[in-house]
């Protein structure tokens, strides 16, 4: 007789029952959600769900020292295809993003998601018990490469993904305090003079060093949505206008104006938090924090616990990037920053997401097990 | 190496854990402050903001009110039909679409030509005309095709048409596209701005202008729902339209077309009123223009004949040509003469067929004079030396005050916008008029040609009617109205424009009855006895002749000067003389004899009022009368 019982819970083991049932909740919300932002894109969308839960779960049932021998091949690998993107990368809205490979265009940027955390957890843990100042700024280097590749295709979202994720390895390694102020307190200034001096640096002729025109208008835009209220200041002032008309307990499911009347722009993808806040209100955006607090919670939970010094880091920058992603998508769509194409996770449509964001929950997972299997 | 370190690093990672606990509620307090501030503490503002975005209030343009002769004759009425409208700024390039356009519908050169002046005169957002009146086929064949003019539409209109084009033109005016300076004045005031939003014609002279605000109706309102381009979803509520008031006129179109018809091709103006209301019964300038040229936006040929013919077709004789009265005069003069004590109606003078005042001699048109001429005889012969003396005795100020009482030289208040003032003559008025000193002071000698309806005298001819209509009725004066009814276009309820009588210069009997025996006298045995042989009603009548004096700024021509040179032929009346129903001026210019031109004008539109006999055809100069 199969036993049947035990061949399930063996499928289960690897899967942590606390971050399944917040990403479960997650995902039932957005099938909701889904329905209404874009009832036709559902069957794509299931799709996407399964094949990410089911690389979630492979990756789940992984050992973390696996993960630890793919860090550095898989880092080589993306700087490689990052540096293929700047040489032969196809052009679209303006941007190298994408690189044919003949018979499928993937996007190498995604990849650095996960592979820029591997890597330099991998790094710190290889030099674990003889940290240095000297180690922190190799670390900084191997961060830098890619990220600089991407902020020249450009993509100021991915950019700033996969610097938080490269940059919470670091301060979680133990990035001394003094450097971390000094460059957190440039960033401050520079944010408030930007703000402040906001009419001048935005004027049509000042070029902004090292950024794109595109980008400078993104931020002028933000400081101004109404400078332009028809160009590019659209997405924020129409965004801004759904998530200020949902109130406290929205329009109700499917009856948000903004988004049915299509003033919304990439409502399914980028702008699905403002299709929450019309339709559910200020209520709908609380208990989604609660969801992501609880998953942050969670996943810095198993990172505290984690045996070694790679799952550790692997575990709580994976973690801090779900908060990346959801602070930066929240502050775009409620107006603080600027459009830089950031998905909310688990939410915004889009199959690379999603599927580099189960990848991230499967790490978290494998890490757990880890952690029992050494308890054991 | 230390064991401690482990557990160290263990700690201090949990430190590092702990702050990017603290660091995620910072983030996210952060992201709930804002939401907290947008959904909560903004809502009020957002919510107003999404309800602009999805409700787009578009406008009903009501019906115009029609326009009726006294008898029900539509004159003015609107029609529907198919246009061709590009929306310039959805347009890339004009030239290319209008091109293309072109080859599956029709567009003219004239057509191209309205649009571009369309264009300078518009804002770039207006939908504008290139093509009216499609025909189903047309109709048909862009719709098909419609996917390749983003910027182009088909759009269903309502047009204003006047179904006997040139008949009373200058009366019922015409509408045309509101242009900017008009669109200014609306936009000045709120309730107006918003009643004319989805209007796009305006009154702009005649009835057409002077009623606007009862023809044009209450705009009506459709709340419409709309996407983010711009596209209806849904309606939500409608207010419908109030159409505008049909006007009921106090003219009757068939005396008008008889009036008209009895200029034939000349150049001048016929008024009659109805004495004792101020209902003007036909209003005429000739030549006349086609009002229906200017409702779609007149082409610039069209306007170039218009504006540019000798003619002045343009021009509302009736209410803004001024003309020296000629002998017309004479009936008030002695009115004025008898109404001040002047000059009692026996005292006859003696005429030897001149008068000399200092170093002049004023003529009269009969060598050798007319005898001994008492009053009634003087306006039976229109005798120039009697009014010479008279105005000679009567003197400037005076005669200016009492003629000023009958209406000359001020606006009679007619319902048409933009009546001239003409000129009364008197001292002030030259002191006003002139800015030298020498020439501000009124000399004696320019007072004699004053009694003889010459010298600065300029009236409209529709005062000269006004003024004839008062002597009919007495010397009760009533305000000159066109319109007679002011009729609700849902309810059918009408509001009469009431009969206003301005003032009563209380006349004595006896006095008028005077000027009645001499005006009757003109056409038994006087200069209109010829015009008016036969007829079977009593006509009170003056006829007039005055002479031109310069070409007023005219080109000079040779082959027109003659012609235009001729002196101006008047005639005022009314009939019948004991109990008037009508009363008339009629102006013919460069007619020549006022007897011979304007006369018999007036005995065809009497006999058809008076007698319902309809003429043979336009008036002849009757070449063997006499002044």
């Amino acid at each position: 007789m199969i036993d049947v019982r035990g061949f399930v819970l063996k499928l289960v083991r690897p899967l942590d029952p606390a971050l399944l049932s917040i990403l479960a909740a997650i995902m039932g919300a957005t099938y909701l959600v889904m329905l209404s932002a874009s009832p036709e894109r559902m069957s794509a969308h299931i799709v996407n769900v399964t094949v990410s839960l089911l690389v979630m779960w492979l990756v789940a049932s992984q050992q973390p020292q696996r993960l630890q021998n793919l860090a550095l091949p898989l880092y080589i690998l993306g700087v490689l295809l990052l540096i293929a993107v700047a040489l032969f990368g196809d052009v679209s809205k303006g941007a190298r993003r994408w690189l044919n490979l003949g018979f499928v265009r993937i996007q190498p940027s995604e990849l650095l998601k996960i592979a820029m955390p591997l890597m330099l957890a991998w790094y710190f843990q290889k030099r674990e018990g003889a940290l240095k100042v000297r180690d922190f700024l190799f670390a900084v280097v191997l961060l830098a490469i890619p990220v600089g590749l991407i902020i020249k295709q450009p993509d100021l979202g991915t950019a700033i993904l996969v610097l938080g994720a490269g940059f919470f390895v670091i301060f979680f390694a133990g990035l001394s305090w003094w450097l971390i102020a000094p460059v957190a307190a440039v960033g401050v200034v520079a944010v408030a003079g930007v703000i402040f001096y906001q009419s001048q640096i935005c004027a049509p002729e000042v070029a902004w060093p090292g950024l794109h025109d595109y980008q400078k208008h993104r931020v002028c835009m933000l400081l101004d949505p109404s400078s332009d209220p028809r160009g590019k200041g659209f997405h924020t002032i129409q965004s801004t206008i759904a998530v200020g008309s949902g109130g406290l307990l929205g329009k109700g499911w499917r009856n948000g104006t903004q988004t049915h009347l299509d003033f919304l722009p990439e409502r399914h993808t980028d702008f699905i938090l403002a299709v929450i806040s019309e339709e559910f209100g200020l209520a709908g955006v609380m208990c989604l924090l609660i969801l992501y607090c609880l998953l942050i919670g969670r996943g810095l939970l198993i990172a505290t616990n984690a045996s070694t010094m790679f799952s550790r880091l692997l575990a709580g920058s994976i973690t801090m990037i779900f908060f990346t992603y959801a602070f930066v998508n929240m502050g775009m769509v409620s107006g603080i920053l600027p459009v830089v194409g950031v998905p909310l996770p688990m939410v915004s449509y889009g199959g690379t997401s999603l599927l580099t964001l189960c990848l991230g929950v499967g790490m978290l997972m494998s890490v757990k097990q880890q952690r029992r299997r050494v308890a054991r | 190496m230390d064991l401690k370190a482990p557990e160290q690093q263990l700690s201090r990672f949990r430190a590092r854990v702990a702050a990017a606990g603290v660091f995620v509620l910072i983030g996210f307090g952060l992201v709930v402050a804002r939401f907290v501030y947008l959904q909560v503490v903004r809502y009020e503002y957002y919510a107003t903001r999404a309800e602009e975005n999805r409700i787009s209030l578009v406008p009903i343009a009501p019906n115009r009110g029609l326009i009726m002769d006294r008898n029900g004759l539509v004159l003015a009425r609107n029609y529907s039909a198919y246009t061709l409208e590009i929306t310039p700024s959805k347009v890339r390039n004009l030239e290319d679409t209008i091109d293309e356009l072109s080859t599956m519908i029709e567009i003219l050169p004239k057509d191209r030509k309205r649009f571009k002046k369309l264009l300078e005169e518009s804002k770039n957002f207006e939908s504008l005309p290139i093509r009216t009146r499609l025909s189903d086929v047309e109709v048909a064949r862009f719709i098909a095709q419609r996917y390749r003019f983003p910027g182009v539409d088909i759009k269903a209109r309502l047009f204003r048409q006047y179904p006997f084009t040139e008949f009373a033109a200058h009366a019922l005016g015409y509408i045309g596209r509101i242009n900017q300076k008009e669109m200014a004045r609306i936009e000045d005031d709120e309730e107006l701005a918003a009643n004319y939003r989805g209007t796009e014609h305006i009154g702009k002279t005649g009835l057409e202008q002077s009623y606007e605000k009862e023809l044009h109706g209450v705009t009506g309102f459709e709340q419409i729902e709309v996407d983010a381009s711009g596209r209806a979803v849904r309606s939500l509520a409608r207010t419908p339209p109030v159409p505008g008031n049909n006007l009921q006129l106090t003219i009757d179109a068939e005396l008008q077309r008889i009036a008209e018809e009895a200029f034939g091709n000349r150049r001048g103006s016929l008024v009659a009123i109805e004495p004792g209301s101020g209902g003007v019964l036909a209003l005429v300038s000739t030549p006349r223009f086609d009002p229906n040229l200017f409702v779609d936006g007149i082409t610039p040929d069209n306007w170039d004949v218009l504006n540019t013919s000798l003619d002045k077709p343009m021009v509302n004789r009736a209410l803004n040509g001024a003309y020296p009265p000629g002998s017309t005069f004479k009936p008030f003069m002695a009115l004025g003469a008898l109404v001040t004590g002047k000059r009692a109606a026996h005292v006859a003078i003696s005429d030897p067929g001149y008068f000399v005042f200092g170093n002049n001699t004023f003529r009269d048109d009969k060598v050798g004079g007319h005898g001994m001429v008492d009053m009634i005889k003087s306006i039976v012969v229109s005798c120039d030396t009697y009014y010479y003396t008279l105005a000679n005795e009567m003197g400037i100020d005076l005669i200016a005050e009492f003629m000023g009482k009958l209406g000359f030289g001020s606006r009679t208040g007619i319902d048409i916008e933009g009546e001239s003032i003409g000129v009364l003559p008197s001292q002030a008025w030259k002191k006003k008029r002139f800015k030298k000193p020498e020439q501000q002071k009124w000399y004696a000698g320019e007072t004699i040609s004053i009694g003889i309806g010459q010298g600065y005298n300029a009236y409209t001819p529709i005062q000269l009617a006004h003024a004839t209509a008062t002597l009919a009725a007495g010397g009760v004066m009533f305000r000159p109205h066109i319109v007679k009814y002011v009729i609700d276009a849902q309810t059918g309820a009408k509001r009469v424009i009431e009969p206003v009588p301005i003032a009563n210069l209380g006349f004595k009997p006896e006095h008028l009855d005077v000027i009645r025996k001499g005006m009757v006298g003109v056409n038994t045995g006087g200069t209109g006895a010829r015009a008016f042989a036969g007829v079977k009603y009593e006509v009170a009548g003056k006829t007039g002749t005055a002479q031109v004096y310069s070409l007023k700024g005219a080109k000079y021509k040779e082959s027109e000067v003659h012609e235009r040179m001729r002196d101006h032929a008047l005639y005022i009346a009314y009939a019948p003389a004991d109990k008037p129903r009508i009363a008339l001026a009629v102006l013919v210019e460069n007619g020549g004899f006022g007897a011979a031109a304007a006369a018999p004008i007036a005995r065809q539109v009497l006999d058809y009022y008076l007698m319902g006999i309809k003429p043979k055809g336009a008036v002849t100069d009757d070449v063997e009368a006499e002044e």
